[in-house]
């Protein structure tokens, strides 16, 4: 039997009972589920905006369709799918997929800039301005210190020896281009992501 | 990926080595059941592939597989040279794409040879290679061209007779890998090896196609490189590269490592894997002098080192704008230049010996992914700062309060920063097929979380104030390197996407094509691989014209969708497509054709090749225009540790190497803690009997789904899975709790018996137990907080060696030894 996409679903059921009558009956019970199931997504998504994205765990680049409503002001996520467009998943999704929804909605997240004091045992929250500065201070004195301008045979290299920095495989990609030129230029040559590990 | 994910649906014959795609890429895997079960298509057309699947476990891509083969981990050098010897002696590779695609007519330099196990040149003790001899005999002058950018063309014999030519070297090379020897070295029973044989012997054929599928259990060995080497030997020898349904196709792990490694979050290489220079390279001349391919063939066209400086160039202008200007070479001292290795395993070696002052990780953790933790979090000790950005608490941001840590003794000051995660906002993700996909921001950022990029972004606002304010060592490139957004604190992933194409400086029109790129700094281009992503007419890696009408959107049948997202480079679905045609410009295979010659144009795919070249004129381009000799090359210089894949051993191994005891492991491996005077941290087999390799689960993505409680709910509890009959000789019981040490460290965990591993059967008579270790848990997430105690020893890489082959530095996660105990 052919597969009948989301996208063909969602056509057959807008033709009406002359349209459910074409789908071949999928269930052993005798009866068509797929016009309930229709109606409950519909009536998850009524009304809803649908965002496009891309599931964020392995490298397959599964098309995701996101709807989002605003509820009192704010923008509430209601269901992540797959995309039935999409030449790589045609709407299919695995487990971690399936449960991105849970990932951006999580209420386990970091909430505010911490810091822990050398020798402490404990977090303290502290201010954007404080940890960026305290940051942009100690980028500065480990560049300083270990900055090597010529080497023993008089070559130029320019390079920060002591400041090492390691990107995100989850990044967009024009993140992880803007982090390469920042580091180069700040002469940073220990520069790494999740390529080789 | 060469290839793409839809692409392998045209695959008559699939190898899945290193690999596990049903469990670890599942979505993606729909397309390699689609090469074997659609019964609307024949063999050849989409329908009736065969799978074979070597891997230590049975797994569920082994389950729809054809033949399964237990083979040994680490040892997958020796199964591709046992089929590239099978291929060479029955005569079975293409010979037609072997003659004019690849280098074995090539002539060898005398003084070039192997023995007992080592290339020509080696040096014990600095542990190197002097490369000098792995090259051709040269005849004539060097080509016309540019001083430096050409080199004299190679003798060749197109007949493959001389004994020094590329073929019959290659012939020798591999004459020792036969079945018994293939099998003394990975335990896949001979009868097992000679079936798959067979299978890859037809695939030689102009009509057949074999595509070979990895991930990072080929790269993740002291022989990484080596490992895909010969498998792309073997791709190369039956015609397969260039080809839909065939090329060499790595599995990527995560949603843009792809992306990011094009953009060089990797220290050896500038955006677009234009190499990162040297020191001694003391201009753009030297520069690409030593990094450039050199032309070597009068057909060939060399683009790559062609182009060379004109990338190198527009890279330099897109970033240092004004400030690079043709008196200062464009800036180029501006880009800082390593004096050794500087990859992963190195941050942390430099940690050891108190030369790191500082780390920074914007999205990565350093302790879950190690190699070697525990030696992971000494390093971090030894910090003066640590800074993790990132959505959730990470083993590493967390690591001054890890088990067995004492907090008090710890100076590191740490900080860690919310940043956004994916749905926050958008930007594109590359696949493993190189599609990149645009993005859209579905919610704002959640709380005070900021984007990893405004972050960057202020903070070197903030480092640049300071040294306009204080002064300090060298501020040039801070001062002037661009920030042409509109607000340059919070640049917009579309302006930078912009930037990365480039424009042409004379118009202010965005570039089409890196072909279109200069040298006389009047172009930009942020990495010229992705120019022609975003031309003025707008971004092409938005575009969604999929399936929802495959007539319309897939016009050739072949499954490229050129109007869905874009990729690089200019939108080339399947790289090296003029390989698959043959010197005519016909396709090899009529039902499967990449690109082919109309007579006056190359329809199919975008062409690897001038959209109008003639493939008849006498002084047409070779199909493979990146190389310097424009063809396939089945023997290199370009790797360090040999120019022809050898096997060699795990640095820890249950036996020795049976092809040449003396000679075990690879002689050019670096060996961290060996190189640094700290005390070895290797095991032996008489204290460490098993085997170990680890792995991913379907259910988790390396360490964030720890916090996930729908996936910790599916596999909620760290585990090793132990051989049935190893469990029987020990009295482990499914669900026992386990010791499993290694010289580094240990994990205490619940056993999980299964048949799906076994023993396997080396150097003739010895039994050896392969225990296999999934990589997701550690002392953060759900699952830690459910089992505090429980969870201390639940790193799995406390155990994997701190050991990275000769080029690629890349740990040697898959194979090491380990013992286990009940208690």
């Amino acid at each position: 039997m052919k597969e009948v996409t989301r996208r063909e679903f969602l056509k057959l059921g807008a033709a009406g009972t002359a349209g459910l009558a074409l789908v071949p009956l999928a269930n052993p019970l005798g009866f068509d589920i797929r016009a309930a199931k229709k109606r409950a997504i519909e009536m998850r998504i009524a009304g809803a905006k649908e965002i496009h994205s891309i599931c964020p765990y392995c490298a397959v680049g599964c098309a995701l369709i996101a709807y989002t409503k605003q509820v009192n002001g704010k923008t509430q996520l209601l269901q992540i799918e797959g995309d039935p467009d999409s030449p790589v998943n045609e709407g299919r999704l695995c487990p971690k997929g399936a449960t991105a929804m849970q990932l951006a909605t999580s209420s386990r997240r970091v909430e505010k800039p911490l810091y822990r004091a050398p020798g402490s045992s404990k977090w303290e929250e502290k201010s954007w301005d404080f940890v960026l500065d305290k940051i942009a201070q100690n980028i500065k004195g480990s560049r300083d210190n270990t900055f090597v301008a010529q080497d023993a045979n008089g070559n130029v290299v320019n390079r920060t020896e002591g400041v090492a920095f390691a990107g995100g495989a989850a990044f967009s990609s024009e993140e992880g281009y803007f982090a390469t030129k920042v580091m180069r230029t700040l002469g940073i040559v220990h520069i790494e992501q999740q390529a080789r590990v | 990926m060469t290839n793409h994910w839809r692409d392998i649906k045209h695959a008559d014959l699939i190898l899945i080595n290193g690999a596990n795609p049903a469990e670890a890429h599942p979505v993606g895997f729909q397309w390699f059941v689609k090469a074997k079960l659609d019964p609307t298509k024949g063999p050849g057309s989409g329908g009736g592939a065969k799978i074979v699947h070597a891997d230590p476990r049975y797994t569920r891509t082994s389950a729809l597989a054809d033949m399964y083969l237990r083979i040994r981990t680490g040892t997958d050098v020796a199964y591709f040279g046992g089929l590239i010897n099978y291929v060479l002696q029955n005569k079975l590779y293409h010979e037609d794409y072997v003659k004019n695609y690849t280098n074995a007519s090539f002539i060898v330099k005398q003084g070039f040879d192997f023995k007992d196990g080592l290339f020509s040149g080696y040096n014990a003790s600095t542990r190197s290679y002097d490369t000098s001899t792995w090259t051709y005999e040269t005849e004539g002058a060097a080509l016309d061209g540019p001083a430096g950018s050409t080199q004299a063309p190679a003798k060749r014999d197109k007949t493959l007779q001389d004994p020094r030519t590329v073929f019959q070297l290659l012939v020798k090379h591999y004459s020792r890998y036969t079945p018994e020897m293939v099998s003394s070295i990975t335990g896949i029973p001979v009868d097992q090896f000679m079936q798959v044989a067979k299978l890859v012997g037809e695939m030689g054929k102009p009509d057949k196609v074999m595509t070979i599928v990895y991930a990072v259990g080929l790269t993740h060995h002291t022989t990484g490189g080596q490992l895909i080497r010969s498998a792309a030997l073997l791709q190369l020898l039956l015609g397969n590269m260039g080809r839909p349904g065939g090329g060499m196709n790595a599995e990527r792990g995560h949603a843009n490592i792809q992306g990011n490694t094009d953009h060089a979050i990797s220290w050896e290489i500038l955006p677009g894997y234009l190499r990162i220079p040297a020191p001694g390279q003391k201009n753009l001349d030297g520069y690409v002098a030593a990094s450039a391919p050199k032309k070597s063939d009068p057909n060939s066209w060399n683009f790559f080192g062609t182009n060379y400086r004109n990338f190198m160039v527009s890279l330099l202008k897109a970033w240092y704008g004004a400030k690079a200007t043709k008196d200062n070479e464009y800036a180029y001292d501006f880009i800082p230049k390593p004096a050794v290795n500087s990859s992963w395993m190195s941050i942390y070696d430099q940690a050891l010996k108190g030369k790191m002052e500082g780390v920074i990780l914007s999205g990565m953790t350093a302790t879950s992914i190690g190699p070697d933790s525990n030696q992971v979090l000494q390093a971090l000790t030894k910090l003066k700062w640590l800074v993790v950005f990132d959505a959730f608490p990470t083993t590493s941001s967390e690591f001054w309060r890890a088990p067995g840590m004492d907090a008090a003794k710890i100076n590191t000051e740490v900080f860690m920063l919310p940043a956004t995660h994916w749905i926050e906002k958008d930007g594109s993700f590359v696949n493993s097929g190189r599609w990149s996909q645009w993005k859209e921001q579905v919610l704002p950022p959640d709380g005070d979380a900021r984007h990893d990029h405004w972050i960057t972004a202020d903070i070197f606002d903030r480092v640049k104030t300071l040294y306009r304010n204080q002064g300090g060592k060298f501020p040039d490139p801070i001062m002037a390197m661009t920030l042409d957004y509109k607000d340059p604190k919070k640049p917009e992933l579309d302006e930078i996407a912009k930037e990365i194409n480039g424009k042409d400086l004379s118009t202010g029109s965005q570039m089409t094509s890196f072909a279109n790129l200069k040298a006389d700094g009047t172009t930009t281009a942020g990495d010229w691989i992705y120019t022609g992503s975003y031309p003025d007419a707008g971004n092409l890696m938005k575009r969604r014209n999929g399936v929802q009408n495959i007539q319309q959107n897939d016009p050739t049948g072949m499954g490229f969708f050129p109007q869905w997202a874009w990729s690089w480079p200019l939108n080339r679905r399947v790289m090296y497509n003029r390989a698959s045609a043959d010197l005519d410009g016909k396709p090899w295979d009529p039902k499967r054709p990449g690109i082919q010659w109309n007579g006056t144009t190359w329809v199919g795919d975008v062409p690897d090749y001038p959209a109008t070249m003639n493939p008849k004129d006498p002084a047409a381009w070779l199909p493979f225009i990146m190389n310097g000799e424009g063809v396939g090359r089945l023997f290199s210089n370009s790797m360090l540790d040999g120019p022809f894949p050898e096997h060699y051993e795990p640095y820890e191994a249950p036996i020795a190497n049976p092809l040449h005891p003396q000679q075990s492991e690879d002689p050019v491996a670096f060996l961290y803690d060996q190189a640094a005077g700290r005390p070895n941290r290797f095991g032996k087999v008489d204290k460490y009997p098993y085997v170990a390799t680890s792995y991913r689960l379907t259910e988790h993505e390396h360490y964030i789904t720890q916090q996930v409680p729908l996936l910790v709910g599916l596999q909620p509890q760290a585990f090793v899975e132990v051989p049935q009959e190893l469990a029987d000789e020990k009295g482990i019981k499914n669900g026992d709790r386990v010791r499993v040490s290694s010289e580094r460290g240990k994990l205490e965990v619940s056993a999980l018996v299964t048949k799906r591993l076994g023993p396997v059967t080396l150097a003739g008579n010895k039994k050896v137990y392969q225990i296999g270790i999934p990589i997701h848990w550690g002392f953060i997430g759900v699952s830690a907080e459910q089992n505090p105690e429980r969870s201390k020893y639940w790193l799995a890489n406390a155990l994997t060696p701190m050991v990275g082959d000769v080029g690629a530095r890349t740990p040697e996660f898959k194979a090491f030894l380990v013992n286990i105990e009940k208690f």
